[in-house]
């Protein structure tokens, strides 16, 4: 089965990145071989509708589960319509991630956690905001 | 001639000032309010409204008996309004800008126009004074749309107020766009100055010409003065900050009708803009 998870960098080591729409990379992960591609997020940089165009690039690439930190309301809908689990609360390297979905220490929603442009600035003069 | 009134920091006097230089003309006026998220000079005019029109914008609809879920509308799409699934097809109609691009790539031919309602637009007279003004519907991100609308009534024979939305962004510049001239609105305060600088910037790309009115003057600094006359910003008009004013503002009533000598100041300060626009 495959699974994605939203990344900072392109490699199964790199850090999980808490937003789905608009992390850097998206690591898409065979589960049974753990062999991944690391496919680079086109959706970072829409202005509007960043968790669809995400949700639109997973989708295609055969996903069945989607492990990240938090994803907003477009996203959450689109991921649902395409039938994919999304599972949030992950944190670590993208490995550490994935060991703790395979142990089931990870929940999956059934509503999304954050409101819509949660991974940007918000446009209050705060800076773009990072987790770490 | 069409003049806008814009600020920078909302809440400095846009409106106040709009209603007191049309009911100082009086007359072959048209005052057009902008700010369709919250409009407000239909509270100090009281025009009576003569007509009113659902606005809407078109927004695809999916015959899915006809899609194949080839998901070409969705790669067209620049605004990501759509999602394609193997099963089915989801419209985001808030993301949609409308361009009808998505009907054009659909293979299939499934893909029409349908309509989405923005908002209302109000027509009313007042005296020698025609006002139009839009309402955005709640919940409806995107203002510029119902915008260009009421600016589809400029009547080009008539002297054309503008009243912008607060800011300098988007709406603002929908509304700015094409008039003869700006006139800034702002109060002597840091945070009047700074907003007023973001419109300036906004308004020097646009090559519009424009000029200041001081509103609130005798509150805050010197700085407005400073920042002006540093920049050769003419200041058309400074009004004080007076309770008479404010109390006439609460009570919905434009101030220059009850104090007559502002209507001799506001013409006069029409006709300044209009020496500076050229016209």
């Amino acid at each position: 089965m495959r699974v994605c998870v939203s990344a900072t960098a392109n490699s199964l080591d790199a850090p999980v990145d808490p937003r789905f729409g608009r992390c850097p990379y998206f690591i898409i992960v065979d589960l049974e071989t753990m062999r991944f591609e690391a496919v680079p997020n086109m959706a970072s940089g829409a202005i509007g509708g960043a968790g669809i165009q995400a949700a639109q690039i997973v989708a295609s690439k055969g996903v069945k589960v989607v492990i990240t930190g938090n994803v907003g309301p477009n996203a959450f809908q689109a991921l649902s319509a395409a039938g994919i689990k999304i599972v949030t609360g992950a944190y670590g390297t993208v490995r550490e991630a994935i060991e703790k979905y395979k142990r089931g220490e990870l929940r999956e929603i059934s509503s999304p956690t954050v409101g819509g442009h949660f991974g940007m600035g918000m446009g209050r003069g705060r800076g773009l905001r990072r987790w770490w | 001639m069409i003049v806008s009134i814009a600020s920078g920091k909302g809440g400095t006097g846009k409106t106040s000032i709009a209603v007191n230089i049309a009911v100082s003309l009086g007359r072959d006026v048209q005052l057009l309010d902008c700010d369709v998220e919250e409009p407000n000079a239909h509270l100090l005019i009281h025009p009576k409204i003569i007509r009113e029109e659902q606005i809407y914008s078109l927004v695809p609809s999916i015959n899915e008996n006809l899609c194949d879920h080839c998901g070409k509308c969705a790669e067209f799409c620049s605004y990501n309004a759509i999602f394609v699934t193997p099963k089915e097809v989801l419209v985001f109609k808030e993301l949609c800008h409308g361009c009808g691009g998505c009907i054009l790539v659909c293979p299939k031919g499934a893909i029409t126009e349908g309509k989405h309602k923005i908002g209302k637009l109000s027509l009313g007279y007042a005296d020698g004074i025609e006002i139009v003004y839009g309402e955005l519907e709640v919940g409806e991100p995107m203002a510029t749309p119902l915008i260009r609308e009421v600016k589809r009534h400029i009547d080009k024979s008539k002297n054309v107020i503008l009243d912008a939305p607060p800011g300098a962004s988007c709406p603002m510049i929908e509304t700015v766009k094409n008039s003869d001239f700006c006139i800034l609105v702002t109060e002597p305060t840091p945070f009047g100055l700074h907003d007023l600088k973001v419109a300036v910037q906004v308004l020097e790309d646009m090559k519009i010409p424009l000029g200041v009115v001081v509103n609130r003057a005798g509150i805050g600094d010197k700085k407005v003065y400073e920042y002006c006359r540093k920049k050769d910003i003419p200041i058309l008009l400074e009004i004080p900050y007076q309770r008479r004013i404010a109390e006439l503002y609460s009570r919905g009533v434009p101030f220059s009708l009850e104090m007559p000598d502002w209507r001799g100041k506001f013409k006069t300060l029409f006709n300044e803009v209009r020496v500076l626009a050229g016209k």
